[in-house]
């Protein structure tokens, strides 16, 4: 038998891929996780074609946004009410390594369709951003709002429930953190609410990696972002434990 | 995986949900090799005791080892060698029968090799292979029951949880999942069985423990347990008309005896001098001029044995007999 931290790495991969296969063509994951932030970006650029390369990093945060949330309430919230999530953890691996595996899928669903988004953008405008930090601020954050995605779909059992519970703070985000208006056009305590959340950061940090190659605030961004993973992530897993005490 | 000790010690197990007493303090081994019964009407805590076993639950008080791993501590280790068949089939609807098999092999780290081998002959063994590429939600629920066995033999565990195997199939279905099961005997597995089918529990198992309001009452074979009651009379009767309104009366005319009602028509008198009971039936069939198409005094079942260990009327397991859930 392989040790078992081999046996966990197994587990969230095989959990991770199956989702793939299972779950990304949910209607649900489709229209939350792909037509609505391909929309909003088409709909932002008939609107302003001029301008447009000034909200590219704003839109592809939100693509991250709606796109790993709405995974992670397809995948977990399907399994919860099917039942099939107590087989998983009938399996001898962990359930952090089980959450793991739904937050890695929730991950590679963002990432298929930030990829989208940000190709065609940088294609279509000719923008150069650093692909270096655009990666180092990209896949933070897909985990953190994959994460975040897990933890508010733990803690209901239906998708719409989880979809509908997850768009306050969507919303949120993409009204107060610079997605589409710059933060620092906002008044002084909205400015602060927006610092609170990490979506700013995804932002900040996108845009540094198309347009401001040079700033230092990267790390800063990246910082604040691994913060917010382990702000959602241990509450997920505490969270799943406790389903199952 | 310690050698030598049985399949399952439990000791002192308790769980508690709020207020509810689902398990209560039971104790029970279940030795290597054995089909062990666990007996109970709906609610006694039988999925309860295994969800506990299978590491779904944490027991409140007590303690249990499992293929000798010590409970929570060592579930991860014991979770290699056991299978679960939970009470639903729940595998993936989106994936087929095979791929069902092969994630679950991937999951319990079966070498790559053995994968698809083990995964095709599973399919053949309970006569799924022509179906092998169709999705799981194509199947019927027979088929379900016995893909979701396949899945959870897929890394040859030594043992074996099976909660309500049968529950929901038809007759023919039920024949064929149970003489599977019998197969899997025969190839060394230990089984633990939860069901509230008696002549299920009788067919298969080498000893039951039989399961009332989270506590085991008996624990012993299916044939010592029918023993018990042999001494006992039991008739019954089929009127020719429905005896459901009468039955009130009929209880209290009877005594010492007790009554069932197998169905709307039909009655199983327990107890009391079988002299007195025909009498007494008779004389309430001309006094409500209902007829008496048959009578006949009857070999105690597990069922009857059931009854009397477990102290429920008989009216409360005839109340039980929803379509679906009932003995067969």
């Amino acid at each position: 038998m392989a040790v078992a931290w081999q046996d966990e790495l197994r587990g969230i991969y095989h959990i991770a891929i199956k989702d793939m296969r299972t779950y990304y063509l949910k209607p649900p994951a489709i229209s939350w996780g792909m037509v609505f932030p391909l929309a909003w970006t088409l709909a932002f650029y008939l609107r302003n074609p001029g301008d447009f390369a000034e909200l590219v990093p704003g839109l592809l945060a939100m693509t991250i946004v709606f796109s790993t949330t709405a995974a992670e309430a397809v995948v977990i919230n399907f399994e919860l009410r099917l039942g099939t999530l107590e087989r998983l953890l009938l399996a001898p691996i962990g359930i952090t390594s089980v959450l793991l595996g739904k937050v890695l899928g929730g991950f590679l669903f963002g990432l298929f369709t930030t990829a989208i988004v940000a190709g065609a953008s940088i294609l279509y405008l000719g923008l150069h951003p650093d692909i270096l930090r655009l990666a180092l601020i990209a896949v933070p954050s897909l985990m953190v709002f994959s994460s975040m995605g897990a933890l508010f779909s733990v803690a209901v059992k239906e998708v719409f429930e989880a979809q509908t519970l997850l768009n306050l703070p969507r919303f949120l985000m993409v009204f107060l953190c610079g997605v589409v208006y710059p933060v620092s056009a906002l008044p002084e305590g909205l400015q602060l609410l927006a610092r609170l959340l990490p979506l700013t950061y995804t932002v900040q940090g996108l845009r540094i990696s198309f347009f401001e190659h040079g700033d230092p605030l990267l790390w800063r961004d990246f910082a604040a972002l691994l913060f917010f993973l382990i702000l959602f992530l241990l509450p997920a897993i505490r969270l799943l434990h406790r389903r199952f005490r | 995986m310690p050698g030598g000790e049985p399949a399952i010690l439990v000791d002192g197990l308790v769980k508690r949900y709020g207020e509810l007493l689902a398990v209560d303090h039971i104790s029970f081994q279940v030795n290597r090799g054995e089909i062990y019964g666990f007996l109970g009407p709906n609610g006694s805590g039988k999925t309860t005791t295994i969800r506990m076993l299978v590491g779904l639950a944490q027991p409140d008080e007590g303690h249990a080892r499992v293929l000798g791993y010590h409970l929570p501590a060592g579930i991860s280790q014991a979770k290699r060698y056991m299978g679960v068949v939970p009470d639903v089939s729940n595998l993936y609807d989106e994936l087929s029968a095979l791929d069902n098999l092969l994630f679950m092999a991937r999951l319990y780290g079966v070498p790559r090799e053995e994968q698809k081998p083990r995964a095709e002959q599973l399919l053949r063994d309970f006569g799924l292979y022509e179906r092998r590429k169709d999705r799981f939600s194509t199947f019927s629920w027979g088929m379900k029951r016995a893909l979701t066995i396949a899945c959870a033999l897929i890394h040859e565990p030594s043992l074996l949880f099976l909660d309500e195997p049968t529950t929901g199939l038809d007759a023919a279905a039920a024949r064929s999942l149970r003489s599977l099961i019998s197969g899997l005997r025969e190839k060394g597995l230990t089984i633990f069985l939860t069901t509230h089918y008696l002549e299920e529990a009788d067919l298969l198992c080498d000893r039951i423990a039989i399961l009332v309001r989270g506590r085991i009452v008996r624990i012993d074979t299916p044939a010592h347990l029918k023993r018990l009651v042999q001494m006992e009379s039991l008739v019954e009767f089929t009127f020719r008309g429905d005896i459901l309104p009468l039955a009130k009366e009929l209880e209290s005319r009877l005594g010492e005896a007790k009554a069932a009602l197998i169905d709307p028509n039909t009655i199983r008198i327990y107890g009391g001098d079988p002299a007195e009971v025909f009498d007494t039936i008779f004389q309430f069939s001309l006094d409500n001029a209902i007829g008496i198409e048959a009578a006949s005094t009857i070999r105690p079942s597990l069922e009857d044995a059931f009854l009397k260990i477990a102290g429920l009327s008989p009216r409360v397991t005839s109340a039980e007999k929803s379509p679906g859930k009932g003995r067969r």
